[in-house]
């Protein structure tokens, strides 16, 4: 290209910047055109807006009792538009409250394991040789522990406290997490753009900063989707054991540990949580694969 | 004389090993680079070359302290920078850059091209205003041939000559006086090719950049070196200027090396004697006693076997690694050398 035709293009283009589109910019291009991600994403914007509005929106109150209604089935006449239960809560509230301590669960215990793994994570694969080597095999060490036997024991010994659950379930979670952040740290470390960065006098905890944890997000990212839903079944499971959240508070798993007791009774004190839960699930796992193509690490990285 | 910018003495880059199973502990020494010396001028390009896997990026991320040094000596501009502290080092990387080989793998996907040119200037100037980053970006990418408007654009968006630049940029942003390029163009296509040396040689000229060109191919290194160096299995087998190197190689390697760079025409190509290299280049584990490349080499005798040749001077001004080369017929592939111009480059 001569210097006139270059200076016809610069004219041409009159200098104006074009806004490049970054890498997540185009997945959340691509994660548009997927329909099962696209679905479950609005089918968790809606429940999370559910859960919040639902109980003000709401006559009745999720600890006390409609004592003209108990075990009544889900009927517009008496207001309780999901029926209640055998002492006479309304169970519209009780899955709506229920469904923010699991939501809450989901998202805090994955926030926890997501600090805790990332840093893990990243700190053994960017560190690499013998620190690599012990810290990975602390972890391996407290992976075979049986996890539900400590959460047991822990509920057992601190009591039933919902911030403990947060921790247990979070402390366990990040295993999964600092094993993939390494993995893919490993990788990234060895990129020539981590070299370029030290050869631009860049200093590790710069590198780290800029490169290493950038190009970590997409693969994080994914995990968590798949993380909330992993940990809201295990809440679920501790509270179907009794050991999980305390009445009157509740979640999706105490009420359907409720609703089986009564499943020939009053089918619909089991139907309802149990459906809310099932269609959370499904969203968060849709969308955790949605994002997954979208953000496809062979992709790009 | 001119004082060199860059003095390399008996420079070794070792990496060990470990070749035992999972329960035994088995370590062996690499030496990727054994006792390389060499001067860099100022404003003078001095071309690397050898086969792959023969120490020359090992050498190039040396030189910019990427790899600590196992021994010898690197002098820039008379001070010493083997030994000393990280931070002296990063320091002293704003006088010497690098220019990587793979052109989109060396810039980072999550950034745009003028977080990546700014971020040397970051780093290395750190009272520098964003209206002063902004102003001295567009210039240098102007410079390499980019337009200032794609500066937020994302180097996925870029072909791979384009990603060159912006690694070029990236180099040249903090004014450094040597710039490793380390492969530049073994990734890119034939033409492409073309633009980005002549680039460079644009640039050393305008800017008065000293260069260290390493590259396996013969045709692009004769078109930008003032001095060529080739290298085998870690060692310099022969330091020379340009034309001695095409016209009056001495090294048996450096010959076969030429000989093995094709003639673009078929007539003459065919009926060229070719006596190609036999055999792959032993393992550096375990590389030949003497001289290195005597596994081989046609004229090799016992004497090569027991003692390693140092490098030495000719009267030519070549400096020769070979314990035979005044016994070697001078010219023993004369289309090579007297039909130098259609082996030249793009």
């Amino acid at each position: 290209m001569n210097e006139s035709t270059r200076d016809a293009f610069d004219q041409a283009l009159d200098t104006r910047e074009i806004r490049g589109r970054s890498l997540y910019i185009d997945a959340w291009h691509r994660l548009l055109k997927n329909k099962a991600a696209v679905a479950g994403l609005v089918v968790l914007v809606v429940m999370v807006l559910l859960v919040i509005v639902g109980p003000m929106l709401s006559q009745w109150d999720h600890e006390i009792p409609d004592w003209d209604h108990s075990s009544t089935p889900p009927s517009l006449e008496t207001g309780h538009l999901f029926g209640t239960d055998a002492i006479g809560r309304d169970l519209f509230v009780r899955t709506m409250i229920g469904g923010q301590i699991s939501l809450l669960v989901g998202l805090l215990a994955t926030l926890v394991s997501l600090i805790i793994g990332v840093s893990y994570g990243a700190v053994a694969g960017y560190l690499g040789g013998r620190v690599d080597n012990v810290m990975m095999r602390i972890v391996d060490a407290v992976y075979a522990m049986p996890f539900m036997f400590l959460v047991i024991l822990l509920m057992v010994v601190f009591g039933r406290n919902i911030f403990l659950i947060f921790l247990a379930i979070g402390a366990i979670n990040w295993l999964d997490m600092a094993r993939i952040v390494r993995g893919q740290t490993l990788s990234l470390k060895n990129k020539d753009f981590v070299e370029a960065a030290r050869a631009c006098g860049a200093t590790e905890a710069q590198i780290i900063r800029r490169h290493i944890v950038p190009n970590l997000l997409g693969v994080v990212i994914v995990y968590v989707t798949l993380t909330i839903p992993q940990v809201i079944l295990v809440e679920s499971f501790l509270s179907f054991l009794g050991l999980g959240v305390q009445e009157p508070l509740t979640s999706w798993g105490a009420l359907v540990n409720e609703g089986t007791q009564e499943l020939e009774t009053a089918p619909w004190s089991l139907m309802f949580p149990a459906g809310f839960l099932a269609v959370t699930l499904f969203a968060f796992n849709f969308l955790g694969d949605g994002l997954r193509d979208a953000l496809d690490p062979k992709d790009r990285l | 004389m001119r004082s060199p910018v860059l003095k390399v003495r008996g420079l070794e880059a070792h990496f060990r090993v470990d070749a035992g199973s999972l329960f035994r502990h088995d370590y062996h020494t690499i030496r990727a680079v054994d006792g390389v010396g060499f001067d860099v001028f100022p404003a003078e390009t001095l071309g690397i070359v050898g086969e792959s896997g023969c120490g020359k990026s090992t050498l190039a991320r040396t030189l910019l302290g990427l790899k600590r040094p196992s021994g010898g000596s690197i002098e820039w501009l008379g001070e010493e920078l083997v030994g000393t502290r990280e931070e002296f080092l990063r320091k002293k990387r704003r006088e010497i850059q690098i220019i990587f080989q793979d052109p989109s793998g060396s810039l980072d996907p999550r950034m745009t091209i003028g977080e990546i040119v700014a971020e040397p200037l970051k780093t290395f100037y750190p009272s520098m205003s964003k209206l002063q980053i902004r102003e001295r970006v567009i210039g240098i990418l102007q410079l390499v041939g980019l337009l200032p408007d794609q500066i937020n654009r994302y180097p996925h968006e870029f072909s791979g000559g384009q990603c060159q630049r912006v690694g070029i940029a990236r180099a040249l942003v903090v004014n450094p006086r040597l710039v490793v390029c380390d492969e530049p163009v073994s990734a890119l296509d034939v033409s492409i090719q073309a633009q980005i040396v002549n680039l460079l040689k644009d640039l050393q000229k305008k800017l008065q950049l000293s260069l260290i060109f390493i590259a396996h191919d013969l045709s692009v290194v004769r078109h930008v070196s003032d001095r060529v160096l080739v290298m085998y299995l870690g060692r310099v087998m022969e330091v020379a200027d340009r034309a001695n190197i095409y016209h009056a190689p001495r090294h048996p390697y450096t010959r076969a090396l030429i000989e093995s760079v094709p003639i673009p025409d078929p007539v003459r190509e065919r009926a060229r004697a070719r006596r190609s290299l036999q055999g792959d280049m032993p393992s550096p584990l375990d590389p030949p006693s003497g001289c290195v490349f005597r596994t081989r080499c046609p004229f090799a005798i016992d004497r090569c076997a027991a003692e390693v040749p140092r490098l030495e001077l000719l009267d030519n001004g070549n400096q020769v690694a070979c314990h035979r080369h005044h016994e070697l017929p001078g010219e023993p592939w004369p289309e090579n050398g007297a039909d130098s111009k259609e082996t030249s480059a793009p």
